[in-house]
């Protein structure tokens, strides 16, 4: 028989054991900062339904003075059992990493302002980036996209991948908002109560009528509104087009919430009609880009005709799918706002 | 043109306006249009790939009424088609592997908006692997970003949301460099499209103009795809994005959201820059480094870890490690490497993150080692499951990480001779380290407990048992098809440039 080794739990093999286990801390000794964690973890539970309960006036001078001898207690083993990292280590860490990360950035800074004097001279007619490629685009852009202002024909013909591409960045970022912050009702029975109370003190408060500000936006909201449209409509012949033109409706719409309130523009702009707007637009904007790209790829003549440039229905698909980009931007403009103020619409 | 060319332009719309379209339907209808919608993807993907196969050459696609460098296109070769299948079969496995632990996890109204993440991410990956565009992969790439963060704070609990904003942070940092990459690309040479960035940055190498921006450029490009694959130093949002999210989210994170940024690196080192031109720079050698020290630093993390899903997130960063490590031997045969082991990753990374949460749910939802003891007794099918990606990550013979230490281990002979030693010396370390964490796992999985907690919902998941079974087989596949594959991504990568 094998002799029984006395201190077997410090041997080699049973640390093993335990690791593999997955009890490593509390299976071999148990340590005094052990308990000073316990501690720790009970003192701040107390401290918590202390605070909770000295909300209340007249809380008893017996709880107090348990709270304080916690405190002292908590302090005194704090200062036998912290090491070195916990009471200063962090600190000074903490500022190194501060410095540090400052000199990170301030050289990166360099490095770029440095990389910019080896760039070709702003405004060299030799500079690499006034090729072929933009040479088409002026020369030929109204020839080919039948849209007056050149930057639309690129982002919705030349380029339109893209632009779908940043069209839907815009929902998706609207739909990550929504998961974030959107209230829903079904959730738990406490928050809901919450939430319940601060839509109350949100209608109370709204109850607040700022006269100025309505009748400036009585004369605002539809000037603004009708530019929106304008620039929408106008955007392949003048500057402008639909992200522009959706980020002033959006503004609009805005404008219009903090002025009359919600009960009022949810007569018309309700959750339903934010994703039946926005979905309906990307659906267009993805079959009518679809179809010209199958039609583009497979050297397939378009039905839709170019029009007459500086027409109002020229430069084929280009107006319908300004309309289509106007009203997914405006649509998340006002979705941002409303979430972020109130978690819902 | 064929019908079959349009193939991977339909692919793309449809996931687009497929996660549109789930954004109003209930939470049911979303679920199974999603899981309809990737099934018909994956088809599509896979008459893609047939055709590349028999065609070989790649062909480019116009989207739009305009040719190269004044519209976008897409390029469709085999290698790219083949990652689409690829990731759409990964994509469908990890949903419904995790299926059970969403309509769990994920509030109910907002389920339909899981399914819309999945969808839009499936299309921005679909367009990274396909595009001929950088700026297109720009624009995809934002997508990628936001539809992942999406999908690890929808289980709404504190420590997910501080997972995703971190993830927010980090990811928003890296696709900023890769903007100022680009921008400064688009001023050295006047094109977004990456042929013709080539021929002009193979002149610019040439006559040695612009060198001082040119580095600067492919710095930038690097560290901005290293912080979003989490490439060793930029791996700090890692952990907790894998550890904290529902199950199907961290297996699809870790082994497609990632990879499709390595695979987007891949295409800028072929495509746009040039080979020669990154091993002039040295940028390979740099790759290497981190690749070594997150290969070291993963695994002694994942050692230190109590919590099951943290070490497997752990385990991510040093795999991460292994295929940059490829890419930095800058031989065609450590790229071979790398991209099997994209793949072996994938399949084995996914499986493991989906059997840890079928092993914690019957462990009163605990994922501490303590509390797994005997769970592979509990939940069998989990238990199997875990054993094979944990074997495969190690790599035993047999299984797909096997076949890709083999290749590395033969790459390294490509590379120069300190290279040579480092990146050997470096694998059999990181080999006995992975063998260190995850046979603990499994011993621990396998001795007898007290416990008889058994749940007696989770027996009857159809949709797990399935899951797991073909992510086996997949492993199974690759470990010993490898020949064929091996042969097609050598095929695909000598047409990739």
């Amino acid at each position: 028989m094998s002799k029984k080794n006395e201190k077997y739990e410090s041997t080699l093999w049973y640390r093993l054991k335990y690791w593999v286990n997955g009890e490593e801390e509390d299976g071999i000794v148990e340590k005094e900062t052990d308990k000073y964690e316990a501690h720790l973890k009970r003192v701040s539970v107390e401290d918590r339904v202390y605070r909770a309960f000295s909300e209340i006036p007249n809380d008893g001078e017996e709880e107090r003075a348990h709270y304080e001898e916690l405190r002292k207690e908590l302090l005194e083993l704090s200062k036998r059992y912290e090491t070195w990292p916990e009471k200063r280590g962090v600190k000074i860490f903490n500022r190194i990493y501060q410095v540090a990360a400052v000199i990170l950035c301030v050289f990166i800074i360099g490095i770029l302002l440095v990389t910019v004097s080896y760039l070709p001279e702003f405004g060299n007619k030799d500079n690499p980036s006034n090729n072929e490629v933009s040479e088409r685009y002026i020369e030929k852009g109204l020839e080919e996209t039948g849209a007056t202002n050149i930057v639309t024909g690129m982002i919705l013909d030349y380029r339109a991948f893209d632009t779908l591409g940043e069209s839907h960045v815009l929902f998706i970022g609207a739909c990550a908002v929504l998961i974030l912050l959107r209230v829903d009702q079904v959730k738990k029975e406490n928050t809901t109560k919450e939430e319940i109370e601060e839509a109350n003190t949100e209608e109370i408060y709204e109850k607040d009528e700022d006269t100025i500000l309505k009748k400036v936006a009585f004369f605002l909201v539809p000037t603004i509104m009708l530019f929106g449209i304008y620039v929408i409509l106008n955007g392949h012949l003048s500057p402008g087009g639909g992200f522009s033109g959706g980020a002033i409706i959006g503004a609009g719409l805005i404008l219009y919430l903090n002025a009359f309130g919600y009960k009022k523009i949810q007569r018309f702009f309700t959750y339903k009609t934010f994703s039946r707007i926005s979905i309906v637009s990307l659906l267009c904007y993805a079959c009518t880009k679809g179809y010209s790209f199958y039609t583009g790829a497979n050297h397939l003549e378009s039905i839709v005709p170019l029009g007459t440039p500086g027409a109002i229905l020229s430069g084929g698909f280009i107006l319908l799918l300004n309309i289509c980009v106007g009203m997914v931007v405006a649509c998340t403009m006002y979705a941002f706002y409303t979430l972020f103020r109130k978690g819902g619409m | 043109m064929d019908l079959i060319q349009n193939f991977p332009f339909i692919t793309i719309l449809l996931c687009l306006a497929g996660g549109v379209l789930s954004s109003v339907l209930s939470a049911k209808k979303a679920r199974r249009f999603c899981f309809f919608l990737l099934g018909v993807v994956g088809v599509l993907s896979a008459f893609t790939f047939y055709d590349a196969l028999m065609r070989k050459e790649p062909y480019v696609y116009y989207m739009g009424h305009f040719p190269a460098p004044w519209g976008n296109e897409i390029r469709i070769g085999i290698l790219e088609s083949f990652m689409a299948v690829f990731f759409c079969v990964i994509m469908l496995l990890s949903l419904a592997g995790g299926l059970y632990k969403i309509i769990e996890e994920v509030e109910e109204t907002k389920q339909n908006l899981y399914w819309t993440m999945i969808s839009l991410l499936m299309s921005s990956m679909l367009a990274l692997i396909y595009t001929n565009d950088l700026f297109t992969a720009y624009v995809f790439v934002e997508i990628n970003t936001i539809a992942a963060a999406g999908l690890i704070m929808i289980r709404n609990n504190g420590h997910s949301i501080v997972a995703a904003t971190k993830y927010m942070i980090m990811s928003l940092v890296g696709s900023g460099m890769l903007l100022l990459s680009i921008s400064l690309l688009y001023d050295l040479t006047g094109h977004l499209l990456m042929s013709n960035m080539k021929t002009e940055i193979a002149t610019i190498a040439k006559t040695g103009e612009y060198q001082v921006p040119l580095t600067v450029i492919i710095a930038l490009i690097c560290v901005g795809i290293a912080i979003k694959s989490a490439l060793f130093p930029f791996h700090t949002w890692l952990p907790e994005a894998y550890g904290y999210s529902t199950a199907a989210s961290s297996a699809i994170l870790s082994s497609l959201v990632s990879k499709s940024y390595i695979f987007l690196l891949l295409k800028v080192f072929y495509r746009v820059i040039g080979m020669e031109v990154i091993t002039a720079h040295g940028t390979n050698y740099i790759l290497f480094c981190f690749a070594i020290a997150g290969m070291m630093m993963g695994s002694f993390n994942a050692i230190k870890e109590h919590d099951m899903r943290r070490m497997v997130a752990y385990s991510s960063i040093a795999q991460i490690g292994y295929i940059y490590m490829g890419i930095g031997f800058g031989s065609q045969a450590g790229m071979i490497a790398a991209v099997f082991h994209i793949l072996s990753h994938a399949a084995s990374k996914a499986l493991l993150f989906i059997t840890t949460a079928g092993l914690s749910s019957v462990s009163g939802d605990s994922k501490e080692f303590r509390d797994l003891k005997g769970a592979g007794i509990r939940n069998k099918m989990a238990g199997i499951g875990f054993c094979v990606g944990a074997f495969s990550m190690v790599g035993i013979p047999m299984f797909a990480g096997f076949i890709s230490k083999v290749y590395f281990a033969e790459a390294a002979f490509t590379a120069s001779p300190i290279q040579m030693g480092i990146g050997m010396a470096a694998l059999a370390i990181s080999t006995i380290l992975n063998a260190v964490y995850f046979m603990r796992a499994v011993i621990l999985l396998y001795t007898p407990s007290n416990k008889r907690e058994r749940d007696a919902k989770f027996q009857n998941q159809i949709s797990f048992h399935s899951s797991v079974s073909l992510f086996i087989s997949l492993n199974f596949i690759l470990g010993f098809g490898s020949y064929y594959i091996i042969r097609m991504i050598e095929q695909g990568l000598s047409r990739f440039a």
